[in-house]
């Protein structure tokens, strides 16, 4: 079990009074991709920010690098250093440049120095290509040049996991693959360990190890991502992927 | 009338005295706004935690300080109160307080709503960067908070400044109540002076107000504009 990063048992979330994830049960190892896929309501969203600890969860344990979670506020803050996530919305901070939006992380929580979080934000800047908008402002930029840089901004802390919750999914066709591609290097240039939550077959095929196959609130399956895509084990998951137009 | 009410204002000492009671009331206003402002902010922030009770107590804080007129929080702080609770201060210290009090209750409505409005999405990637509330707040909500609250803080300081009107009743010698004395003491040789005191008075409040909601305007209009661009 070392190798596992993390681990989630009989995991149930209700909002209000309503059950919205049923006996949650995976783990994740280190170094792998797990696509999280399912038809809309599923609880995609909502399981994934039960992960980092934006959203509270009613029953089970999550295990993060051997340690169980106590889920008060003051521990998640700590382990969400460690959990990068980005979501669907455009999320930069629109008061902050570009620079000063992916330094606020490593200064202020991990106290970095600026000199030294600077340098390895225009880094990364760098490797997304995007070093010459390092002092605009989050308005003067597209949706694809935003989520490069929340990206960007979740990297700069130094994660050993990461969170993707359909990033793409409100961008303008044209700027998908360039985000895609960027999470597709991490993967497999930094063999980032990350849990993608997205619509695009193709991307989660190319990109996935493994397939978590969520609907209602249940896990109906977990299959090899080769398998998964050539035949999958249930009759809801084959419905789905002939939906998906795929 | 050989004299010409124009000249009561420009006799003796009286036009500077009339400046040293605009003074007296800029400088209330001003000190208000910056206590009240500071005193808003915290207690904007504090209503949008989830305790109730402190929320139930500012909002009644609130309430307290809108329902009540002003005339009768100067009276119930410069008559009443010191009498009941043995306190004594000089009366524009008196009026600088109701006042703070009163920004201070009011600005933590115009915080509070503008914090509740910076999207629900700022705050979860604030989170999720692994800031902490007091973080959060600093370098996140109250900025996006402040760029929104502008006009509106903008036109509570004029209200704040019209309403220093009523500093006279507590004979605090702000503007109005120097430019009374000033008319009840020319009131025989410059029967007109009436109109040139109120009207040189008009024209203070005027260019202190005038400039300050047109700047309010146009925040608001080029916020709009950005928001909508
Ligand atoms: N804040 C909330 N309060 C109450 N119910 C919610 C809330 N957020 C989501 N839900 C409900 O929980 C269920 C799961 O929602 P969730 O957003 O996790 O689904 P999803 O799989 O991410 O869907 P999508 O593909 O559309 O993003 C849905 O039935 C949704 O209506
Ligand atoms: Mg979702």
């Amino acid at each position: 079990m070392a190798d596992q990063i993390l681990q989630v048992e009989h995991l149930e979330k209700y909002y209000q009074k309503r059950h919205v994830l049923y006996d949650i049960n995976f783990s994740v190892a280190k170094g792998e991709v797990v696509t999280l896929l399912g038809p809309s309501g599923s609880g995609k969203s909502t399981l994934i920010r039960c992960l980092n600890g934006l959203e509270p969860y009613q029953k089970g344990t999550i295990t993060f690098e051997d340690q169980q979670v106590d889920p008060t506020e003051k521990n998640w803050q700590q382990i969400r250093q460690k959990i990068g996530m980005v979501f669907q919305s455009y999320d930069l901070f629109p008061n902050l440049t570009v620079i000063d939006n992916i330094m606020l992380g490593p200064t202020k929580v991990q106290k970095q120095s600026a000199d030294a979080a600077r340098a390895e934000a225009i880094q990364l800047l760098q490797r997304v290509g995007l070093e010459d908008y390092a002092d605009a402002y989050p308005r003067m930029l597209s949706g694809g040049q935003k989520q490069r840089i929340a990206i960007v901004r979740a990297l700069a802390l130094h994660p050993d996991f990461m969170l993707f919750d359909e990033v793409t999914a409100s961008l303008d066709p044209e700027m998908v693959r360039g985000v895609l591609n960027i999470i597709k290097d991490l993967a497999e240039t930094d063999n980032m360990t990350m849990i993608v939550v997205t619509h695009e077959m193709n991307f989660a095929q190319e990109i996935a190890d493994r397939v978590l196959f969520l609907e209602n609130g249940k896990i109906l399956e977990q299959t090899p991502s080769k398998q998964f895509f050539a035949k999958p084990q249930t009759d809801r998951a084959q419905e789905f992927l002939d939906s998906m137009d795929f | 009338m050989d004299h010409s009410g124009i000249s009561v204002l420009f006799e003796g000492t009286n036009f500077t005295r009339l400046l040293g009671g605009l003074w007296v009331t800029v400088k209330i206003a001003g000190v208000a706004l910056i206590l009240g402002l500071i005193l808003g902010i915290v207690l904007g922030v504090l209503r949008t935690f989830k305790n109730r009770l402190l929320r139930l107590i500012l909002r009644l804080y609130l309430e307290f300080f809108r329902i009540v007129p002003t005339v009768v929080l100067l009276f119930l702080f410069y008559y009443i109160l010191p009498k009941q609770l043995n306190f004594n201060l000089p009366a524009d210290q008196i009026a600088t307080l109701v006042f703070a009090l009163w920004v201070g209750a009011e600005m933590s409505d115009i915080v509070r709503g503008a914090l509740i409005s910076v999207p629900k999405h700022q705050r979860e990637s604030g989170l999720a960067i692994g800031l902490n509330r007091y973080q959060l707040y600093r370098y996140v909500l109250i900025p996006q908070a402040i760029t929104l609250e502008i006009p509106a803080t903008i036109n509570l300081a004029t209200r704040v400044i019209k309403t220093t009107s009523l500093l006279m009743l507590i004979s605090v010698m702000d503007v109005i109540n120097i430019g009374q004395q000033i008319i009840e003491a020319n009131n025989h040789t410059h029967p007109t002076g009436v109109f040139w005191v109120y009207g040189l008075i008009f024209l203070f409040y005027f260019l202190i107000d005038y400039p300050l909601s047109w700047w309010a305007k146009r925040l608001e209009k080029r916020r709009l504009e950005r928001t909508n661009g």
